[in-house]
């Protein structure tokens, strides 16, 4: 039955590590913003298309 | 890339889906509404963005009207602006956060993330969708912050800077210190749980006495974190009344924990017994559950908001006729500013121009602008209609006339008399009668068993500990929170649901309140129009931006304008026009010369002449807003009814025809007149309720009791006030409150549940016949069943109120 202790241990240790987890979650702010996230996953990441007679212009903007 | 192929689609822009049937620009086979819309889809097309325009179909916005004066972000150009403005800066990144109203749809949150693929001297960026904020993280050696919102703005996504955001950053709005307390609350109280399982059932005892003992501390260890962090806020707010000399709810919760946590101590080191740390530890989580349900924000509104959020963060100054935009708090006395059409006037001043046009709305509730001559003062909180006109300023903003009223000491909330919460009244008598019954139960047993007399007295304390009774109110206001929010009815916090119930008055404002600028009566008077004179006013009311012509526009419908030979506005006076050889002149009586003694005097007239000859006026009054009529009825059974306007009385007797005599009238009501008048209702004992707009009665909203702000935007735009109500909702008024009033009946309900459970306890308690088990079923059990007996008791109320509807979520 001495390995109740060591399971004890284990189990606390687990524990511990998921209530760790949360904080660092929490830390990053996944809890901040709940709606955007799932707005976010159905973005595709598409392959860059490339264009052939258009250099990309990054200061077009102006 | 998606075909677009059918003619119907070919007429509406492909950038923002207006119709553009007057002119089109054509590019990429693509049509346009304006230069605009097709700048902001070149600039996505060049970069490999037109996924955009794939997502959602038209996502962007109208190009047409944006401003497109270079020079209106060179206050950016501002080092201690910047410096204020930024999240973080290191020597590699600075990281912004910008508020931008337009964030509408999965095309917005797209674009705005990949902003890196435009230019690469930004890192990311990252929106918030509901708070409809983004978060820029860019190198500032590549770009600097005017250019991140130059480039913003190109793509139609302008950010909203104002004065407010230059003041320290606002904490988050969700409370991840709480959020933490209820994660080490949970961790500790379900492995309690778990170790204190086998001393219900008698099975520490077969493990043998070594087991029983190792579970027994690891119970105290797990407990301390429980008592010395997560209930930390509790022993704050406890020892705060104590020290006013009150007692609210906190009181009774933190007696209960020092007597849970000692007696538990004594009972495990002394006693060799199993203690109730593992009830100490469902207590908090229950509690922490019930805080966090209680906090629910509505994340996209503001309810704080000062003048500081209507003012522009920076003015156009000329020095030596060189326009210069410098930021406001740059502004000095004696500096010559430019104000531009629909821009506010930022500190009192003194008119240059030979004339202006300054709509007070802002400042006084009168909707239509006044004329200004040279040399007159104008207050800060105007907004100039018509060109742009110069001003020399004589106050600098901080002292102006509006800023004063702001500052005025009323407006700290903290001063006026608030309505004490049910469960603090409560508890002050809960928690005198449970000391009084355990030193009753300590003293009578005294002289039997001193062992038995200490049990006694810590388990009634713990019994009694009224973790029911301090769950019914958080869940049942949480709830009522909610309901409120899916009926476009907006709290500040659970407070004001509490405060909503308990009122006797209530206080409209009239313009934007009750009246509402949409829903002008406009009616023609004279001789009768031919189509062709229709068509001419037509054509002078589409050029005109007053007020007062956009309502006659709407009046004359959908007919075809004529096209004017000339047309030439008189700022204060009027429209003059000229067609076919003839003179139209449309506005003031002054302008078009009437003389005539039958025009009616409430509302406002505007009438048209040819040649000089009147043909007959307009008639506009201010209309009401859709159910005023009824719900004004309705509440005038309950409550006493009073309206404050800052308008001249010429609309009283149309008004009280409309709306009964129940409601007593208060014309020429300058702000401070209206915050007086509240003053005086609640120095009579009155629990007073203002509605207003927010903004010229904004004084008055805040020494209300409750000042419920009424505004047609909710999302863009939201006074100071302890609640924000969507104009739409307007008629569901007599209904939300009393829906707060059975929400109290509910609280009060739960109490009378939550006692039962604590008659029972105490009356084993005081007996000395309380085992651990016993506790551990009691406690959860009165926690639970009082929490589903609120939530459901909302619910079913809001159902039966019609405020919640059970085919929509």
């Amino acid at each position: 039955m001495e390995v109740i202790f060591i399971l004890i241990a284990i189990s606390l240790l687990l524990a511990v590590t998921f209530l760790i987890l949360f904080f660092r979650a929490m830390k990053d702010g996944q809890f901040d913003d709940s709606y955007t996230p799932s707005v976010r996953i159905l973005f595709e990441n598409q392959p860059k298309k490339s264009k052939k007679d258009q250099p990309k212009n990054t200061k077009s903007y102006e | 890339m998606r075909p677009v192929a059918t003619p119907e689609i070919q007429t509406s822009c492909y950038h923002c889906g207006e119709s553009c049937e007057k002119e089109s620009v054509s590019f990429d086979q693509k049509t346009f509404c304006c230069q605009g819309c097709k700048l902001v889809y070149e600039v996505l097309s060049q970069n490999d963005l037109c996924e955009y325009y794939q997502l959602e179909s038209a996502p962007g916005k109208s190009q047409k009207e944006s401003s497109r004066l270079k020079n209106r972000f060179d206050y950016l150009d501002d080092l201690e602006v910047v410096q204020k403005l930024l999240d973080f800066k290191d020597e590699k990144e600075s990281h912004i956060t910008f508020y931008i109203p337009l964030i509408h749809c999965a095309s917005c949150i797209w674009l705005l993330e990949n902003l890196y693929q435009i230019n690469k001297a930004i890192f990311s960026s990252r929106v918030d969708f509901v708070k409809k904020k983004v978060q820029i993280k860019f190198s500032q050696d590549q770009i600097n912050l005017k250019e991140v919102v130059t480039l913003l703005s190109t793509l139609g996504y302008e950010p909203k800077i104002n004065l407010s955001d230059l003041d320290q950053k606002n904490k988050s709005l969700i409370d991840r210190k709480t959020l933490t307390k209820l994660g080490v609350a949970g961790f500790c109280f379900g492995n309690m749980m778990l170790f204190s399982l086998p001393e219900y059932f008698s099975e520490a005892r077969l493990l043998g006495e070594g087991f029983k003992r190792l579970f027994d501390y690891l119970n105290v260890v797990l407990s301390l974190p429980i008592v010395f962090y997560s209930a930390s806020d509790y022993y704050r707010s406890a020892w705060n009344a104590v020290r006013q000399r009150k007692i609210n709810m906190d009181v009774p919760i933190v007696l209960g924990i020092i007597a849970f946590f000692f007696y538990s101590l004594w009972e495990i080191f002394a006693q060799g017994n199993a203690g109730y740390m593992d009830s100490l530890g469902g207590l908090l989580f229950f509690l922490l559950l019930g805080k966090i349900y209680q906090q629910k924000t509505f994340a996209t509104l503001e309810f704080d908001r000062d003048y500081k959020s209507y003012f522009p963060i920076a003015v156009t100054r000329l020095v030596q006729d060189q326009e210069e935009v410098i930021p406001l708090f740059k502004l000095q006395v004696g500096d010559v500013v430019l104000v531009r059409d629909e821009e506010l006037i930022p500190a009192d001043s003194l008119l240059l121009s030979d004339q202006a046009n300054i709509d007070y709305s802002f400042v006084t509730g009168e909707e239509v602008p006044v004329p200004k001559r040279k040399g007159e003062l104008i207050y800060a909180g105007g907004r100039q209609k018509g060109g742009a006109v110069l001003f020399t300023i004589q106050k600098s903003p901080s002292q102006s006339y509006l800023t004063d009223l702001w500052n005025n000491d009323s407006f700290a909330k903290s001063t006026k008399r608030l309505l004490e919460p049910l469960a603090n009244r409560i508890s002050g008598v809960f928690t005198w009668t449970v000391l009084t019954i355990a030193v009753a139960a300590f003293i009578f047993w005294i002289g039997n068993d001193l062992s038995i007399a200490v049990k006694a007295f810590t388990t009634v304390l713990i019994v009694a500990c009224p973790c029911a009774l301090s769950m019914s109110t958080p869940f049942t206001l949480g709830n009522t929170l909610r309901i409120f929010g899916r009926g476009k009815f907006y709290l500040k916090n659970a407070a004001v649901v509490e405060r909503l119930a308990l009122l006797d008055t209530i206080v409209f404002d009239k313009t934007g309140t009750l009246t509402d600028p949409a829903n002008a009566t406009i009616e023609y008077l004279g001789e009768p129009l031919s189509a062709e004179t229709r068509s001419i006013i037509k054509a002078m009311v589409t050029r005109s931006t007053h007020p007062l012509s956009n309502r006659i526009n709407l009046f004359l419908g959908n007919i075809h304008p004529v096209s004017l030979d000339s047309i030439q506005e008189i700022k204060g006076e009027g429209i003059l026009a000229s067609y076919k050889g003839q003179e139209f002149r449309l506005g003031s009586q002054r302008f078009t010369g009437l003389v005539d003694q039958s025009i009616p005097q409430d509302g406002n007239q505007v009438s048209i002449s040819v040649e000089g000859v009147n043909l007959g006026f307009f008639h506009i009054q201010s209309g009401l807003r859709k159910g005023v009529s009824e719900v004004v009825k309705e509440l005038s059974e309950g409550f006493e009814l009073h309206m404050l306007s800052g308008d001249h009385s010429h609309e009283r007797e149309s008004l009280s025809q409309k709306l009964g005599t129940s409601l007593r009238f208060n014309f020429e009501q300058s702000p401070k007149d209206k915050l007086n008048y509240l003053k005086d209702l609640n120095a009579q004992g009155k629990n007073t309720l203002m509605v207003g707009d927010g903004l010229n009665d904004a004084g008055a909203l805040q020494e209300s009791q409750v000042g419920i702000a009424v505004t047609d935007r909710v999302s863009h735009f939201s006074p100071a006030s302890d609640a924000i109500l969507d104009a739409d909702s307007f008629d569901k008024i007599p209904g939300f409150l009393s829906f707060a009033r059975q929400s109290r009946q509910i609280i009060k309900a739960s109490f009378a549940l939550s006692f039962l459970y604590n008659i029972v306890g105490i009356s084993l308690a005081v007996q000395g016949l309380l085992s651990p088990v016993l506790c551990a079923i009691l406690m959860p059990l009165s926690s639970i069943s009082v929490v589903i007996f609120a939530t459901v008791a909302t619910n079913l109320m809001g159902i039966r109120k019609g405020l919640i509807h059970l085919n929509k979520p």
